[in-house]
């Protein structure tokens, strides 16, 4: 018995997710009193993983994987577990874990629970708190199966250090053929995915045009974060699909989400919800955005958006 | 081309979200359930195909006769019959394994489903149909091309975007993109009308036995009233950040 997490990593770089689902999977085997085995694929630096509690990596070094395809990367998730045994199975809410996830449940029979936000309220029976109707409740979802998937929400669990040290072991799973070829990829490799970002700045069509976006992008680069926007910002054509937020756009789940000239369609909140802490700057005091904000300045964004880019810079400095 | 357009009848977005039986089933009381947006822009993909390369376009969901008028709406969208597997939607595996087998039965070439729906967001049954039918996957797909057997796919990765080469059978986890809002069909009086004559066949489900099981449901507290600073007052919202809400 064990539990089995899958690391991810871009380029050989563990991403930050993989240390969050790390940690999640240390606290399941503490309390099941159990180890931790990751399965890393093409990744370097493994040791890196004992640092969140890893005990052993099944680390695979494969040109065939050299680029994510989701059926062989389950395949080979699927061969870790069942070389170690595992019962439990943690993978993180990425694009790429979502996408492998429900392949790896069939091909082991284990169910699998998504979005999910905490550790388990209890191993025996197994149940597990996630997000439902779309951020308007929290789910207990019992997994029956013998053999259980968990998908951690990025941003839910956070870090967590041990004094614990892994060692790495050559892993040669079977790689079936792949039936699905890449033809090209087109990333932003300099910019900090909404996926993987702490924090997210969005703009909406109280920016008045996407010549405007200049400040926007100033705001995330002072405080590190991804860029985002709304749904009739995306339709206007003035910021790429791949930024739109909320319901059928990208979900987000960072720590900060600063919204700027968005009012809060239903359909927007729904999507980032999920933040922890929300700030709103709109000059209108009666957008919805308000009731859903943490924080709110009532203001005109053109004003407030530079000189709060001078004020963080000035905290940034002092720091 | 036997294209199958799996439908979740799901409550619309605007709805109130409550509980019932102690908080342990959702309360359709008053709920307008809507087809689930996702599945709809792979549906008007569907009909796409359809009219310009020639398919043939069935619908299906799991679920009892309730959901049946959202079937209809998807027949009056385009679709040419509708299948309703009669049985409770359990959870995804079981949700998945009928339709496998309605795939299986009908020998379909491509399978659409969104990628996830948005009452239980698991995110699950377009894979698990892929995994049961052992048909080739692509999840978040924001583009679709079909030529002879050869499909080529832009799906949404973090960061960006990919394109992929497969081949049929294919199942399609969509999303927007596959269409945009704006393409989306609202059936007109004739589609309505025409959709009533339309089969509609309810099929028996085949024995799954479910690996989840849904126990309760909470609804998150309250939020407390947002905390308004001035304009000319930003390093408070700073000081905010930083001390309280422990985010920068």
């Amino acid at each position: 018995m064990s539990v089995l997490v899958y690391t991810e990593s871009d380029q050989g770089v563990f991403k930050k997710a993989a240390f969050e689902v790390a940690s999640y999977a240390k606290a399941i085997a503490t309390d099941l009193g159990t180890t931790v085995t990751a399965i890393a694929i093409n990744a370097n630096n493994t040791a890196a993983l004992g640092t969140y509690g890893v005990d052993k990596v099944l680390q695979v070094n494969n040109d065939t994987l050299k680029t994510f395809n989701a059926n062989a990367y389950a395949q080979v998730i699927k061969q870790a577990a069942e070389k170690e045994n595992a019962t439990v199975i943690v993978v993180s809410s990425s694009a790429d874990s979502k996408y492998l996830a429900p392949l790896l449940s069939v091909g082991l029979n284990a169910g699998y629970a998504s979005n999910v936000i905490a550790k388990p309220e209890s191993t025996s029976p197994f149940k597990v708190k996630r997000t439902a109707f779309t951020n308007k409740a929290f789910e207990i979802t019992e997994i029956t199966s013998d053999v259980k998937i968990v998908g951690v929400s990025n941003n839910s669990f956070g870090l967590v250090e041990t004094s614990s040290s892994a060692s790495t072991e050559e892993f040669s799973p079977s790689i079936p053929d792949l039936k699905i070829t890449v033809e090209s990829v087109d990333k932003a490799s300099d910019k900090v995915s909404i996926a993987d970002a702490e924090i997210v700045v969005s703009g909406g069509r109280g920016l008045k045009g996407p010549e405007n976006w200049g400040m926007v992008e100033d705001l995330a680069e002072v405080l590190g974060a991804a860029t985002a926007c709304s749904k009739p910002v995306s339709d206007l054509g003035w910021r790429p699909h791949s930024e739109h937020v909320g319901q059928t756009g990208k979900p987000v789940a960072s720590n900060l989400y600063i919204a700027i000239g968005i009012s809060g369609a239903i359909q927007h909140l729904a999507g980032i919800n999920a933040s922890k802490v929300k700030v709103v700057i709109n000059t209108d005091p009666e957008a919805p955005f308000f009731k859903a904000a943490d924080y709110g300045v009532v203001g005109d964004a053109f004003e407030v958006v530079p000189a709060l880019i001078e004020k963080l810079k000035a905290f940034k400095a002092q720091q | 081309m036997k294209i199958l357009v799996c439908i979740s009848h799901v409550p619309d977005t605007t709805s109130k979200i409550n509980f019932t039986d102690s908080n342990s089933k959702f309360d359709t009381n008053g709920v307008q359930f809507v087809i689930n947006p996702n599945d709809e822009f792979g549906l008007t993909r569907a009909m796409w195909l359809k009219e310009k390369q020639g398919a043939s376009v069935t619908v299906v969901n799991v679920g009892g006769p309730e959901t049946e008028p959202t079937l209809r709406k998807a027949l009056a969208i385009g679709a040419d019959d509708a299948i309703r597997v009669n049985t409770a939607a359990l959870d995804s595996f079981t949700v998945a394994k009928q339709l496998a087998n309605v795939v299986k039965t009908g020998g379909y070439d491509l399978i659409i489903a969104g990628r996830e729906s948005i009452d239980y967001n698991g995110g699950m049954v377009p894979g698990m149909i892929a995994g049961l039918t052992e048909a080739n996957f692509v999840n978040n797909c924001i583009g679709l091309e079909i030529e002879g057997t050869t499909a080529k796919a832009t799906r949404e990765i973090d960061g960006g975007k990919e394109t992929v080469s497969t081949t049929l059978p294919l199942v399609i986890g969509g999303q927007k993109g596959l269409v945009e809002e704006s393409d989306l069909r609202i059936p007109n009086m004739r589609g309505i009308m025409m959709a009533r004559k339309k089969p509609l066949t309810v099929a028996e489900p085949i024995d799954a036995t479910a690996q989840t099981n849904s126990v309760t449901f909470e609804k998150p507290a309250p939020k407390g009233a947002v905390t308004l600073v001035a304009p000319d007052n930003l390093d408070e919202l700073v000081n905010l950040l930083h001390n309280e809400a422990k985010v920068i």
